[in-house]
């Protein structure tokens, strides 16, 4: 009986699911509810969790619940700790979950509601979920070993340098593109410059607070942050309407740019208890809260999606970036769908606090189910806009031109009715001069968040909402973008240290100020022709960020897919084989279009062409004339750095595939790296207290 | 209910952080009990340090 009322419930759910999934496929012209999205996506996490991952934890992995873990074994009371899985879980996800998954279904919103939203859902059951949760699994495996290292022990050298220098390469294209982000946002706002401003010092009052005020007093400090965080938003808004402070905080795109350039520098030198960590903090509190606000909001008011299933621009002619729907959703949306990078956070940093090998599900498919359900949300925040406010806050004006008029009128013939009024009186609601071309997705999910929250907890409130939500989007941008350059900065230290071990040292200051000033100078130049580029950095920089990133979890898949055929698992080798081979097909259709096509606005090579051909004819006017042949060098730069990338994934796939088939011929392979089973000891109600 | 909400206390603790000195401290006292523990604020400053030598966030 019980059993069967087990049965019905799930049988209840999958038709729900079911039911909620084909009624926003199958919708066409009709408005239609967010609650049939948050009942969609419920019910495939639910689905998923329930019965694939946990087939793949018991019989593809075989986790073992009396095996003892890293964090058991190697326990020293400082990183490796046995901890409960609720607070594993909690730094598990606060570490992926970064502004990723809000920008990318933002941009991904030109093609209409349904491709992103199919990608996120089942992108992440069958992808991401997969790949965070058997890295884990590996690594916890390995004494939680990061995974270049398992790539070098069980791949060999070639698969260990790619690892390492596809993180490399990442992090300087993941920070160059946030920070665009967050240019865009501050670009002539100086409510938003402002306000964005003061999370350095606030970031640096809680940190010396924890430090040296009230030592160890994490929590007194953080909840003083949060509400100085709180006050500047308000603040900024009082900056911004005095006349004389207000022109402080006024700027163009590039002045803003090396201000974020020479932010992001000293945060690489200065020590981290002062900026990182107390940044770290603030950023954790306000994302979870404001995500939970978000969800809490959309679930009472219910808005209506505005926005087509299907735009006209699946045939690769959006304004926000050009590229068919075929591959270019998949490029778009990395994370909240499959995100490379994870593998970074499951692999060395979560395994050495996993107490029980059995609750590898919850953390590793559980916390990426979370983060697809933040993706969710944002798809919702975005195609609540009215379609032609959408656009016409995300399109940039060397797309739909200058004026404002121009804009609306491109933007109206294509079906997208919107006018100069309707957008003076939204920027005018939310406090700025103007929304017209803020490309990037945080302005426009801003907008999204205003209005939901707006509607839901007081219409008078919406300029404040609006820069709340900037605030919260740059806060954790700026902590990546932080957090990513000091990375790159050990990293970049490790490999010069090969060849002058001097330069290895954390902490001999003439390495640590080369080696920050060359990561800086890396994402900075990127930055740099981002904010120059008249079609708007980020029709260039974004689908260089997912090609890279879908690079990384590429190779993740291909580590997993090699340990799973030489673990004798060959007939389950497909659960990591399948999103490898889907991965590796979206990111070399997607490089083969950014380096062949001959679409000016895909290509990288047909663009400096052109390009080289008009300065040559003496076409374009005399200003653009001066930057063009820099232009030209920075595409052709992209085109040969995505020609390094799919490279790159295709020795790494070929280099798994030798090992593999070697050992399936009998050759001799690297061995497993398995460390050996140990009975665990830990007494159940001493973790989980 | 009053237990309820000590347990939820004790978990927002952890998870920041908070209690990460106490739980040296116990740490300290079943393993090492030889050795006077670090004072509250070497300790807190070793332990940041730490922290922030790896990668920590994502996209």
């Amino acid at each position: 009986m019980n059993n069967l009322l087990k049965n019905s419930i799930w049988v209840l759910v999958a038709g729900l699911g079911a039911a909620a999934v084909g009624g926003i496929a199958l919708n066409r012209g009709e408005s239609i509810n967010t609650l049939w999205f948050v009942t969609a996506a419920l019910c495939v996490y639910a689905i998923a969790y329930r019965f694939y991952a946990a087939w793949i934890a018991a019989t593809v992995l075989a986790v073992d619940e009396t095996r003892a873990t890293p964090a058991e074994r190697l326990d020293n009371g400082r990183d490796f700790v046995p901890t409960n899985k609720w607070i594993v879980f909690g730094h598990h996800f606060a570490a992926i979950a970064g502004p990723g998954p809000l920008v990318g279904p933002t941009l991904a919103a030109q093609f209409g509601y349904l491709p992103g939203t199919l990608w996120i859902l089942f992108g992440a059951v069958l992808g991401g979920c997969v790949q965070d949760m058997v890295t884990l699994f590996l690594s916890t495996r390995r004494d939680a070993k990061s995974l270049g290292q398992m790539a070098r022990d069980e791949l060999g050298a070639l698969g260990g340098t790619a690892a390492l220098i596809g993180t490399f390469a990442i992090m300087i294209i993941l920070i160059a593109v946030l920070g665009l982000v967050v240019v865009n946002a501050m670009k002539h706002s100086p409510w938003a410059t402002a306000t964005v401003s003061a999370t350095i010092p606030i970031a640096m009052i809680v940190g010396l607070y924890m430090r040296s005020f009230r030592p160890g007093q994490v929590l007194e400090a953080s909840a003083l942050g949060v509400v100085l965080l709180l006050l500047s938003v308000a603040g900024g808004g009082w900056i911004d309407h005095n006349p004389t402070l207000r022109t402080w905080f006024d700027h163009e795109g590039l002045t803003l740019a090396w201000w974020v350039m020479a932010y992001g520098f000293a945060a690489a030198i200065l020590p981290v208890w002062l900026l990182l960590a107390p940044r770290d903090y603030l950023s954790t509190y306000v994302k979870l809260g404001t995500i939970t606000l978000l969800a809490v909001a959309i679930i009472m008011l219910q808005p209506t999606v505005k926005m087509p299933a299907l735009t006209q621009f699946i045939d690769g002619t959006g304004p926000i970036f050009g590229g068919k729907l075929f591959p270019f959703v998949f490029i778009t949306i990395a994370c909240g769908a499959i995100s490379g990078f994870h593998a970074l956070i499951a692999s060395g940093t979560t395994p050495k606090l996993l107490s029980n090998e059995r609750d590898i599900r919850m953390i590793g498919y559980g916390g990426m189910l979370l983060e697809s359900f933040v993706a969710i949300m944002a798809m919702m925040a975005a195609t609540v806009l009215d379609p032609g406010v959408f656009f016409a806050i995300n399109s940039p004006a060397g797309v739909v031109g200058k004026e404002a008029i121009d804009a609306v009128a491109k933007i109206s013939s294509w079906g997208f009715p919107v006018t100069v009024d309707q957008m003076q009186l939204l920027a005018n609601q939310m406090g700025e001069a103007t929304l017209f071309a803020r490309t990037g997705g945080a302005p426009s999910l801003a907008v999204g968040m205003a209005s939901i929250f707006g509607s839901a907890f007081g219409e008078s409130m919406l300029a404040l909402w609006y820069h709340f939500a900037i605030m919260f989007e740059a806060i954790f941008i700026l902590t990546t973008l932080d957090a990513g350059t000091r990375v790159g900065r050990f990293m970049l230290q490790d490999m010069l240290g090969n060849i002058w071990p001097k330069m290895a040292e954390t902490s001999w200051m003439p390495s640590v100020v080369l080696t920050s000033g060359l990561v800086v100078a890396g994402w900075g130049y990127f930055l740099y022709i981002g904010v120059i580029d008249p079609n708007g950095g980020v029709n260039i920089l974004w689908p260089l960020f997912g090609i890279a990133n879908q690079m990384l979890a590429a190779i993740a898949l291909c580590v997993a897919t090699g340990i799973l055929i030489k673990s004798d698992k060959l007939k389950y080798a497909w659960v990591t084989g399948l999103p490898l081979t889907w991965l590796v097909t979206i990111t070399s259709a997607a490089a083969w279009e950014k380096i062949a096509s001959d679409n000016i606005r895909i290509g990288f090579f047909s663009a400096a062409n052109d390009l080289a051909d008009k300065l040559a004819a003496g076409a374009l006017p005399p200003e653009k004339a001066a930057v063009t042949p820099q232009l030209i060098f920075n595409l052709h730069l992209d085109g040969w750095l995505t020609l390094f990338f799919v490279v790159l994934l295709w020795l790494i796939v070929f280099d798994m595939l030798r090992v593999c088939s070697r050992y399936l011929a009998g050759k001799p392979v690297l061995p497993l790296t398995e460390s050996p089973h140990t009975q665990s000891r830990l007494v159940e109600d001493w973790v989980r207290d | 209910m009053l237990s309820k909400l000590k347990a939820f206390w004790r978990m927002v603790r952890r998870l920041s952080g908070d209690d990460a000195y106490e739980r040296y401290l116990q740490h300290h006292a079943e393993y090492h009990q030889t050795g006077t523990p670090l004072s509250k604020e070497a300790f807190f400053k070793q332990w940041q340090d730490e922290k922030w030598s790896g990668i920590k966030r994502c996209c």
